[in-house]
């Protein structure tokens, strides 16, 4: 047996490292990506249409087609992620049989690989839907893909929301569709929107899916139903064919733009959750 | 005359009999004080009076509970009840939006929009929950940073804006310290005056000096209810006795 001074110094340095290692790592791949990337980042590549060989590439259509991707996903996910979660927090009886069956299912669609979402998005929404590969192919996907997600933050949100604010408002002789709409939503509203902002870091993140319902095309969507290439989809094609010097450094830049969206998007989050603790304490 | 009445109230959560064929009356512009242990029914039976309880699952009621002439478990308006039937709760329970907002919050949900009336009753109330002189100059700002005591003041304003004609208060005071305290008592005195009042208390130095009548429970029942001198100064049961001079409890 080890003396209680030093198991404790043990456990003590082996916390420490094991929190260094995370820390050394994590910057280490930002530092990697960001001084192989940085330096070809420029307007003109952010600007830029692609093109396959020519200097002045760049990555405005991916751009765009990302923000697509990203606006009609949530405009698709959020509100129906939402009401279910009011739906499971608000109406639904705890622990009815409806209950455990929609948490059940909500729980399976988490856990399946995105890329069988891709596999499905493509037989129904582009098949079958006949879709196409298109924008909204690639929307609907990843809208069922980050379902789980959202309902369950705004689930915990909404559950979060002291039961003394619900208990006051009817006290009050207010409707439920009253006091869920104007005290339990507001209250509940900071968790939500960070929910909703760490599923836009998602939709930004998956690839597979994508390319499987929304295709590669590099043009600038015109509408909904067209192809188009997120900024994921382009880093993994470009990835497919590293050759010379300049495609490496496309890829690398095309990594620093998703990781600076990506670290934007964890700031926000950051801003509103400290907004919210101040304004409520 | 008597504002609520009720008859033969029993109450169950699941398997438990918390309440056991209670009868009481509750005399108009009046404090009525519930006391006894923890556990004892008086929350439960304060909760039975504007249907809070609806909220619990797996409770049964059976009996009757009349306001007025109302019989409230046969019909459903409970919105309508609760309007006329406020209440307080143990702790402070301001809504995180600002004091003006808290007091507004259940007029608008009756859908009154008219900005001058709304001021004009936010004022009202605030005064008669004695809060306007501390707060006046701050009505947009958060609810959430006044005090205890100002918190529970501004609990009972947001009810009196409702104009009920009872208010129902669930150991209001718990939570505050003694000066706090004193201050809601103060305004319980001039309440009493335009509401009835029901109240649960673990004080039973703060239910003889604010209350009319006293009612003592024990175990689910009712078992003493009177005038708050008779029922600390000659109580007719043993039980009431040991209670009231602090045997237990």
């Amino acid at each position: 047996m080890l003396k209680r001074e030093t198991q404790d110094k043990l456990l003590l340095a082996s916390t420490w490292a094991a929190a260094s290692i995370t820390i050394v790592f994590l910057l280490w791949v930002v530092w990697h990506i960001l001084s192989n990337g940085l330096s070809h980042v420029s307007w003109e590549f952010v600007s830029s249409a692609y093109t396959r060989i020519g200097e002045s590439s760049g990555i405005w259509s991916m751009i765009v087609s990302t923000v697509y991707m990203v606006a009609l996903t949530l405009s698709i996910a959020a509100p129906v992620g939402i009401m279910t979660a009011i739906y499971l927090t608000e109406y639904a009886k705890a622990g009815s049989k409806i209950v455990q069956v929609l948490r059940f299912c909500i729980e399976s669609l988490a856990g399946i690989p995105s890329i069988v979402y891709g596999l499905f998005g493509m037989t129904f929404f582009v098949t079958t839907l006949g879709l196409g590969f298109s924008i909204l192919a690639g929307a609907l996907t990843l809208s069922v893909l980050i379902l789980p997600v959202i309902i369950r933050t705004t689930e915990e949100a909404l559950m979060a929301v002291p039961m003394s604010y619900r208990e006051g408002g009817y006290a009050l002789g207010s409707s439920k569709i009253y006091t869920i709409w104007r005290l339990i939503l507001p209250s509940a509203m900071p968790g939500i929107v960070t929910s909703v902002i760490l599923s836009i870091g998602r939709v930004i993140g998956e690839s597979a899916p994508v390319f499987l319902t929304a295709g590669m095309v590099t043009k600038i969507p015109e509408s909904v139903f067209d192809s188009g290439r997120t900024l994921t989809v382009h880093l993994y094609k470009l990835t497919q064919e590293l050759f010379t010097q300049h495609e490496w450094d496309q890829a690398y830049a095309t990594a620093t733009v998703l990781i600076v969206l990506v670290l934007i998007l964890n700031l926000i989050t950051k801003i509103i959750a400290a907004r919210y603790n101040k304004a409520s304490h | 005359m008597n504002k609520l009445e009720v008859n033969n109230l029993n109450l169950f959560y699941g398997e438990n009999h918390a309440l056991k064929d209670i009868s009481i009356k509750i005399p108009n512009r009046q404090v009525t004080a519930l006391i006894g242990p923890s556990g004892c029914g008086k929350s439960t039976l304060l909760r039975t009076l504007n249907r809070m309880n609806d909220l619990v699952p797996n409770v049964t009621i059976n009996g009757e509970v009349k306001f007025e002439d109302w019989d409230i478990y046969a019909n459903n308006d409970v919105k309508q009840l609760r309007m006329r039937v406020g209440m307080v709760f143990q702790k402070a329970n301001p809504f995180p939006m600002s004091i003006y907002e808290n007091v507004a919050f259940g007029l608008k949900a009756q859908g009154m929009r008219d900005k001058k009336q709304l001021d004009k009753i936010v004022k009202e109330s605030l005064r008669s929950a004695a809060l306007w002189d501390e707060v006046q100059d701050r009505l947009d700002t958060s609810a959430l940073g006044l005090s205890g005591g100002q918190q529970q003041r501004l609990c009972i304003a947001r009810t009196i804006a409702m104009e009920p004609e009872v208010i129902l208060m669930d150991e209001p005071t718990s939570a505050l310290d003694p000066i706090a305290t004193h201050k809601i008592e103060e305004l319980m005195d001039e309440l009493r005056k335009k509401f009835t009042i029901v109240i649960v208390t673990h004080s039973m130095n703060q239910a003889k000096r604010i209350s009319d009548k006293t009612a003592f429970f024990w175990m689910g029942e009712l078992v003493e209810h009177g005038d708050t001198q008779q029922v600390f100064n000659q109580p007719q049961d043993k039980r009431t006795q040991g209670y009231v001079s602090g045997e237990f409890g």
